[in-house]
């Protein structure tokens, strides 16, 4: 397969970055996008030349460290998959692909296609977890009694990997769908009873301070999301918040 | 509380609730403009009694103009914080592979409405007020479907008019499903509550349109 790459270069953070053209050959369909740039990268250190920045750590699309977007899309035009699952069968010989780093204020480029998803992390740090005392009496979690439905939706709600593709394919950057996430695994679950109305307030207060977008109910999250994550949990946020604000 | 006012959600929240009430509102006036092809006779005593009724006149209707300007004016200040949230553009976006044009523009067709309604208020709405507020002129119940038939006669007034509704559709096609979203409204019942809203957008801006079309061609 012989395609034309038009990759995001920037050498850091302050630089202004271009557009650069690089026609690759010799790729098979069974290659993942990231051994396809990987090809790339040794083509390009054998020249000389500066290798293409970008992340990637588990390469088994649990980790959310690969952050691309391919032809405009997060992750590619597959579905439920992140970059490193995403096969290159899914592009034609002679084809031109664009590479550019996830888009947003709150996701600033460190170099060339990695961004700074910091963010995320410090919306977590803001509520999205539950104080347990780990002294080595606590209780055993199989002990407290859920009903099957809000065991399956928290679940689901935990399987965001915080990859970042919600935000990259929101027209607005808006990190609602993380951040529904993050809340509803614990909004469902007894344990996370305790400090709900805390946990939305400070949560969303960092999401907004971040200097996301707003939800526009495009859906265009749900869409991209590897993982699946439903809309359900924007509306169960929005929910909680309300609820909280109304109370705290 | 401040989260109430100041937080994403609750100018998300706000937008849904005023766009809620302007839906409802569509549909009164639908139901009277409905009658103007009926009988003209229902049409001039229903406007009379909008246009006389001191509980419409001095609270429904301030309502309505805080309603339709607090929903665009938070609309636009939300589209400025959106756009600036992504300071640097993708070289390029495929918005079409995960969202629906209707969903993706509801600043444009909410921009076409806008543009209606001045429009409209020029038409109807400041004749009105200078006839009742400023001149003081002296009551005449019947005159409602005379000004109604005069508004409806050119035909490139009938055709914007038909456009904007097309617009209106659009707008409602997003908005209306959405705004049950945005309250946190999303269980069981969310499947039939989408469609009546799809219905509702289509429905009602038809309505309008073959309201206008009926008066254009049959007077």
């Amino acid at each position: 397969m012989n395609l034309t790459l038009k990759i995001w270069r920037q050498s850091d953070a302050k630089s202004q970055g271009k557009i650069v053209d690089y026609p690759i050959s010799g790729i098979e369909g069974d290659m993942s996008f990231l051994e396809m740039l990987d090809v790339l990268n040794e083509e390009l250190i054998n020249k000389g030349e500066e290798p293409v920045v970008f992340d990637h750590d588990c390469r088994e699309g649990i980790c959310g460290a690969c952050s691309l977007q391919i032809n405009g899309e997060p992750h590619g035009p597959d579905r439920l998959v992140t970059t490193c699952q995403l096969h290159m069968r899914k592009f034609n010989d002679g084809d031109t692909i664009y590479i550019e780093p996830f888009r947003a204020k709150a996701f600033p480029v460190v170099k060339d296609l990695m961004v700074d998803r910091s963010s995320f992390d410090r919306i977590q740090h803001a509520g999205g977890y539950i104080s347990v005392n780990t002294s080595g009496n606590t209780q055993d979690a199989n002990a407290i009694p859920i009903r099957k439905e809000n065991a399956d939706d928290a679940m689901d709600a935990a399987t965001c990997i915080g990859c970042g593709a919600c935000v990259a394919a929101c027209k607005n950057a808006s990190a609602m769908l993380f951040t529904s996430a993050k809340v509803s695994q614990y909004a469902l679950l007894p344990q996370g009873q305790v400090e709900a109305t805390e946990r939305v307030l400070a949560m969303v207060n960092q999401m907004d301070q971040e200097g996301f977008g707003n939800c526009t109910n495009t859906g265009a999250c749900e869409i991209e999301c590897p993982k699946g994550i439903s809309l359900e949990n924007i509306a169960r946020m929005n929910r909680e918040y309300l609820k909280a604000s109304l109370k705290g | 509380m401040s989260g109430l006012i100041k937080s994403s959600i609750a100018r998300k929240v706000a937008m849904a609730l005023s766009g809620l009430f302007l839906v409802f509102f569509l549909l009164q006036h639908f139901s009277i403009n409905l009658t103007s092809i009926f009988s003209k006779d229902t049409f001039n005593e229903l406007s009379h009694f909008m246009g006389t009724n001191p509980l419409v006149q001095f609270v429904l209707q301030p309502v309505l103009i805080f309603g339709v300007v607090f929903h665009f004016v938070t609309g636009f200040a939300l589209e400025m914080k959106n756009k600036n949230a992504r300071a640097v553009k993708y070289a390029k976006y495929n918005g079409g592979a995960n969202a629906s044009w209707m969903s993706r523009n509801m600043i444009y067709s909410g921009l076409v409405i806008l543009a209606f309604l001045g429009l409209h208020f020029y038409d109807f709405w400041v004749p009105e007020i200078v006839h009742k507020y400023v001149e003081f002129a002296p009551e005449d119940p019947t005159r409602y479907y005379g000004e109604l038939l005069h508004k409806f006669e050119s035909p490139v007034r009938t055709g914007f008019y038909v456009i904007s509704f097309v617009f209106l559709a659009l707008h409602l096609w997003h908005g209306f499903a959405s705004s049950f979203q945005s309250v946190g409204f999303n269980n069981k019942y969310s499947v039939a509550a989408t469609k009546f809203a799809k219905a509702f957008a289509v429905v009602i801006p038809a309505g309008f349109i073959i309201v206008a079309l009926v008066l254009h061609f049959t007077h």
